[in-house]
């Protein structure tokens, strides 16, 4: 039990300490990588299906009991969010082995890929809230490094804005748990949830809970304080981007429910309604400023922020059916998101542009690649029977059963948005005639594809067409992944379940 | 340019901060001292060694990668935790040694994690060294 904890962090620090290792040495990297994406995999789903089986798991680090040591804790949605980061660092590193040239690979591209899962993985394990921000940043750091790496001049002015703003956020970070600290006396997260819920002074919790719903909103880029998101997301690698895409603010979301469950949850008709009333904002900011964008990595960029609003609305509903609305949001999302970015990568190898004006006519040379982005992108607008239709319709029944006709409406209204989002894409990606060649028939083959070596196409295709699959798959056998994020909502709702499981745990 | 004065002295500080080095990482334990000092006074014997000689004798000195020495640095680290798991125990539990080791003391994995930190700071000390003396 306590190895199947610990695995999701010691395999990408292992895996790390080998790329290291074989410095130089490009082929031997390219498998390790690989190897080590793996096996991450599997030892996340080895997690998730001991805590389906035992419930929460918890063990102390160091032997130090808590609340005094630092606790590893996996409860469902700890569980889900490491099988989730597992499948896209998988699916990732199999797409980078075709997209990344060489350059990026012999300056640690492998290596500093393992260093962001580890720390994604330790942000979604630990039970300590100070361990979270050390987890936070071992992600930060390798996320700065991996969006300058190449040094484009777009991706050092993306990356200017993406470290002052997450800087900004770390201090943040930083300074509240500092001031909870002097509050409450521990770190541990389940005692403070105990200590929290008997303190004396609750305005002074709440003045917290605001310094935690800055921080964590500026790392999941919710509204008004996303600007950074999409001014650097479309400067990197498509396959950083598409990892970024996929899990970086999903950290912040989990950060975000996992604090105003299990923590702040004194004085929900204000931090509560407040997150549902920044949910609102965050899908309409974020979908409009997705309509009037021309370039594709910006577009799918700005529907994240709208995406966010959707997770965080179901924790602003704070019943068990919105936090499993969220939680289904969160697996339905990160899969489609981390799919259309790697799509994008290949429209860009196809058309040798990512801007909508220079693009069009694929669907007459690839017309399964079209299909390959339909699958994401209507999953994305929420059409039945794919993962997206499940999602949105959990929030929209969680949101009418909570008597929130507003951002019912909302909801319903972006998702309108977001299908004419798509279809642009559609449209001028894929339907329309290539620009400039109206009078000329297309070419039968893009250039540029038939340099594609057949091994390349299946790293590239590959890892599409199962993410696409999956999407597919949710959508069919939504029941399953249905109770696997109810039981999920439930534990986070009872947080009794986890603080016994932290506390009573003895080393 | 070369200096005489500093290329002979270097040539007897080299060692004694070297020493320096290991004997702060031994008593970090209980005292002020342990493997990120260590390291970065280790880092700057060799950095010292640039200065006076220039960066490839250093690298020559050094005669392994410095990204080669985070690497053991880090495995090292980590396999002291990974000998908890093998042990049954919670991960990063200090285990030790029941019998005591002339000079050493009592010697664990904790020394162990430390020697890690040692490598991995000096790794990456003179990683940043080198490249911007190269530049």
């Amino acid at each position: 039990m306590r190895v199947l904890l610990v695995l999701p962090i010691l395999v990408p620090l292992v895996t790390t300490v080998a790329l290291l290792l074989a410095w130089g040495r490009r082929g031997l990297h390219r498998r390790i990588s690989l190897a080590g994406a793996i096996a991450l995999l599997a030892a996340a789903v080895g997690l998730l299906v001991s805590v389906w089986r035992h419930g929460i798991l918890a063990t102390q680090m160091g032997g130090w009991p808590a609340p005094f040591g630092i606790t590893l804790v996996a409860d469902l949605f700890g569980a889900i969010m490491v099988v989730l980061g597992g499948l896209m660092g998988l699916a990732v590193i199999v797409y980078s082995l075709a997209s990344i040239d060489r350059g990026r690979e012999r300056f640690g591209y492998h290596p500093l890929l393992h260093g962001l899962l580890m720390g994604v993985c330790g942000a979604f394990l630990t039970g300590d809230i100070f361990n979270l921000y050390v987890w936070f940043e071992v992600m930060l750091i390798s996320s700065f490094v991996l969006l300058a790496l190449g040094g484009e001049q777009a991706q050092l002015e993306g990356s200017i804005k993406y470290v002052a703003l997450n800087l900004l956020s770390s201090a943040l970070f930083l300074s509240a748990v500092g001031i909870l600290y002097g509050t409450a006396g521990t770190l541990n997260m389940a005692d403070l949830s105990q200590r929290l819920s008997a303190a004396d002074r609750p305005t002074l919790v709440t003045a917290m809970a605001m310094l935690f719903l800055v921080a964590f909103g500026i790392k999941a880029a919710v509204f008004p304080l996303f600007f950074w998101l999409p001014a650097s997301y479309h400067t990197p690698p498509v396959a950083v981007s598409a990892i970024f895409a996929g899990l970086l603010t999903k950290v912040g979301v989990y950060a975000l429910i996992r604090v105003f469950t299990l923590l702040f949850v004194q004085d929900p008709a204000f931090t509560h309604n407040l997150i549902l009333l920044i949910a609102g904002f965050t899908m309409v900011t974020g979908v409009l400023g997705a309509a009037v964008q021309g370039e594709l990595r910006r577009i799918l960029s700005f529907h994240i922020v709208s995406q966010i609003g959707y997770m965080v609305m179901g924790l602003g509903l704070l019943t068990v059916a919105g936090l499993a609305g969220s939680i289904f949001y969160i697996i339905h999302h990160i899969i489609v998101k981390t799919n259309l970015f790697l799509v994008s990568g290949v429209v860009h190898r196809l058309g040798g542009s990512y801007q909508l004006s220079e693009l069009g006519g694929l669907y007459r040379v690839r017309a399964w690649l079209a299909v390959l982005f339909l699958i994401p992108a209507l999953s994305l607008a929420g059409i039945p029977p794919l993962s997206g239709f499940w999602a949105k319709l959990m929030l929209i029944r969680a949101g009418l059963e909570s008597g929130r006709g507003t951002i019912v409406a909302v909801a319903l209204g972006v998702s309108l948005l977001t299908l004419y989002s798509m279809t642009k894409i559609w449209a001028e990606v894929f339907w329309k005639a290539p620009p400039g060649k109206q009078s000329e028939p297309a070419p039968r083959k893009p250039a540029a594809h038939e340099r594609l070596r057949p091994r390349d196409r299946l790293l590239l295709y590959g890892p599409v067409a199962a993410l696409a699959t999956l999407t597919v798959l949710i959508g069919l056998w939504a029941a399953p992944v249905f109770a696997l994020a109810e039981r999920a909502a439930e534990q986070l709702t009872h947080p009794a379940g986890y603080i016994a499981a932290v506390l009573a745990e003895r080393p | 340019m070369k200096s005489c004065i500093l290329s002979t002295a270097t040539r007897y500080l080299l060692p004694l901060m070297l020493l320096f080095s290991i004997y702060l990482l031994l008593r970090g334990h209980n005292q002020p001292g342990g493997g990120f000092v260590g390291g970065l006074v280790a880092s700057t014997a060799f950095a010292l060694y640039m200065i006076a000689e220039g960066v490839l004798a250093a690298r020559r000195a050094l005669q392994v990668q410095p990204t080669t020495l985070i690497g053991i640095g880090l495995g090292i680290a980590a396999a002291s935790g990974g000998l908890d798991l093998l042990a049954g125990e919670p991960f990063l539990k200090g285990l030790w040694l029941p019998v005591a080791v002339p000079v050493l003391g009592k010697i664990g994995t904790p020394l162990m994690f430390d020697a890690g930190v040692y490598l991995v700071v000096l790794g990456v000390a003179l990683l940043i060294v080198f490249s911007m003396a190269e530049d």
